[in-house]
């Protein structure tokens, strides 16, 4: 069987090393010690989040007054916080609401902004003036207080957390996919498809995003962890997961209270997010150096 | 330069706008009665209908708005419904408070963040790159506020080596001439007080400051890797240049653009990241001042709140972007 022939941009692309096709992604990744040390850290939280009734002995919102701020037993792997509550088992639970956050936002973020970006850069003139208008005001707040700002307007819940990460994360896709059609809209299959008729519709969504998706996954990866980051924050400062959800920043917060007394109830759910976020940075540092060379490290 | 700096002051106008756009939808996008949620349910209507006015809600949203850009270019922020206090009186202190803190956690991060970038990229692949990297991974993946009470709990209350909360020994405090209270407590020759000073800051400092430095660390590794390979560094050691002066001197010099303009990046993030960290050190800088507001409702202080740090944010960036251009004069013709 004759193999499918490739475009002079796609070979040219691939001699750059810009822009690769998801396999060579995927075996450049395997190549990638640290980056599969990374992935097995994912696969491991989201299989906990998955099997979560399966391998918690507990509701993650069942109190017992009597065994309050009890240190790590057999009983209580991790401990049991200020309402008695299992930490493990809020752990577990909680993975679930982080990983969700974390991938949602992120895919919002990545929607909204590949479209945005998409006719920014295709149509060009006033349509790319005002998205990039609104691009420079959304950068212009450090993210987290914007984040702030959207659930002050929204109100504070778990939801509104991830729709106000999302929103934060809309102008770094929305000028990364803009900056790739800059300059894709100028190659040859692009003028070639025009020539032929091709609706800007099908140029955009069939033609240009493919050959976008590298970065969007590599800076979707990292962006991820972040928002992992920023939600924990938000539930932290009480704009996040209200009470008695089970996520991570939220349980550090209602558990700073009892530091000297009982750190583990600290101590635990902080690890659980720094762990799921090196998770993501170390897969995500991996896909840029396999995409773009130059920044190999080491 | 000149024509490149007006163009960027010119660029800032719409985003100022568009800043000053979404700060003033803070309260008029709350779903419902932005007086009753400030005031919550119990209210009585006189309290309501008094709160309308003052914060000129009964007008139409074009004639608030206009009326809002005009007070805040006339350095009105609005009152305080908390402490009843024009917010540009009290803001002063609060911004005093974390600048002190924001320019000790810059100095820690640029001190430890480049000379550790300098070191794994001079011995690359080492035990020394190795664990600096790993430390950097893990500064930044981790949340800042957990990365605080483990300060806390370790050092505060476990050794008690260091205090945990504040700016200065309550019983004790600086008698505030520029609310900086490093130089407040030289200028008063009070030098105890001046180490208790420093005591407080290097907790808070740490927890803000390890974020920027992990991030300076990996720039800088990165930047002198690809400088340390260079045809120049090669000459100037087979010149006979002492290793040091080749790292220090030749390779720095080239590696130490991104590497400013990530410092400046990272001082102005530091900001945002104020309300986390202050809210657990007890910080009373501008951080805390927005948090005690959101949990108070206070929405004139977390619309002045955010408006400030913003512009100090933006104002920042502008810096970074005129220093950018004047160390690499390719930047101003694209």
């Amino acid at each position: 069987m004759m193999e499918k022939k490739k475009s002079s941009y796609e070979i040219q692309a691939a001699e750059e090393g810009t822009i690769l096709p998801l396999h060579s992604l995927w075996r450049g990744l395997r190549a990638n010690k640290l980056a599969m040390a990374g992935l097995t850290v994912l696969v491991f939280f989201i299989a906990i989040a998955i099997f979560a009734p399966l391998i918690t002995p507990y509701a993650y919102d069942q109190g017992d007054l009597l065994n309050t701020n009890r240190p790590p037993s057999y009983k209580h792997w991790f401990g049991t916080d200020y309402g008695g509550r299992d930490i493990y088992t809020r752990i577990v639970y909680g993975a679930r609401l982080s990983l969700w956050v974390g991938l949602a936002s992120v895919l919002i973020s990545v929607s909204v902004g590949s479209v945005m970006g998409l006719l920014a850069g295709y149509y060009g003139r006033w349509i790319d003036m005002l998205n990039s208008r609104l691009f420079d005001i959304l950068l212009a707040f450090p993210s987290i207080l914007l984040a702030i700002a959207i659930v002050a307007m929204l109100g504070p819940s778990l939801q509104n957390a991830l729709l106000s990460i999302a929103i934060v994360n809309v102008p770094t896709f929305g000028r990364l996919i803009r900056s790739k059609v800059v300059s894709l809209k100028e190659e040859d299959f692009i003028l070639a498809a025009k020539s032929i008729g091709m609706k800007d519709r099908r140029i955009l969504f069939l033609h240009i995003l493919p050959n976008c998706l590298t970065p969007i996954i590599v800076t979707g990866t990292m962006a991820i962890g972040t928002a992992i980051l920023e939600a924990a924050a938000l539930g932290f400062l009480g704009m996040g997961a209200q009470p008695p959800q089970p996520e991570w920043g939220k349980m550090l917060a209602d558990s700073k209270d009892y530091l000297l007394k009982a750190p583990w109830t600290v101590l635990f759910p902080g690890l659980s997010i720094m762990l799921a976020v090196i998770g993501f940075n170390l897969v995500g540092d991996g896909l840029r150096d396999i995409s773009d060379p130059r920044m190999k490290r080491g | 330069m000149l024509a490149y700096t007006l163009r960027r002051v010119a660029m800032l106008v719409p985003v100022l706008l568009g800043m000053s756009i979404i700060v003033f939808m803070i309260i008029h996008a709350i779903p419902g009665d932005p007086a009753v949620i400030i005031l919550g349910q119990k209210a009585t209507p006189e309290a309501i209908a008094e709160l309308h006015a003052s914060l000129g809600l009964n007008d139409p949203w074009y004639v608030q708005y206009f009326s809002y850009l005009k007070n805040i270019a006339g350095g009105d922020l609005g009152t305080s419904i908390q402490t009843k206090t024009a917010i540009s009186k009290e803001i002063g202190p609060y911004l005093a408070a974390t600048f002190e803190l924001t320019v000790f956690s810059m100095l820690f991060a640029i001190f430890i963040g480049v000379n550790a970038g300098i070191l794994s990229a001079w011995r690359r692949n080492s035990w020394f790159d190795y664990t600096a990297m790993l430390i950097a991974l893990i500064g930044v993946s981790m949340p800042v506020f957990w990365l605080g009470l483990m300060e806390q709990w370790l050092f505060a209350q476990h050794l008690n080596w260091l205090p945990s909360i504040g700016r200065v020994n309550a019983r004790d405090p600086v008698e505030s001439i520029s609310g900086f209270y490093v130089l407040d407590t030289i200028l008063a020759r009070r030098f105890d007080q001046l180490e208790d000073v420093f005591k407080h800051l290097v907790l808070p400092g740490i927890a803000m400051g390890t974020v920027p430095m992990a991030i300076i660390a990996r720039i800088t590794r990165a930047g002198m890797s690809e400088a340390m390979a260079s045809e120049y560094i090669r000459t100037a050691r087979s010149k006979g240049v002492h290793e040091f002066m080749v790292v220090y001197k030749h390779a720095l010099k080239n590696a130490f653009i991104p590497i400013l303009t990530v410092i400046g990046l990272q001082t102005g993030m530091l900001l945002g990241g104020a309300v986390l960290t202050e809210t657990i050190f007890g910080w009373p800088g501008i951080g805390r001042y927005l948090y005690s507001a959101i949990s108070a409702r206070d929405y004139p202080v977390i619309q002045s709140g955010i408006l400030v740090i913003a512009v100090i944010f933006v104002c920042i960036n502008l810096v970074v972007d005129l220093l950018y251009a004047y160390f690499d004069p390719r930047i101003k013709h694209r």
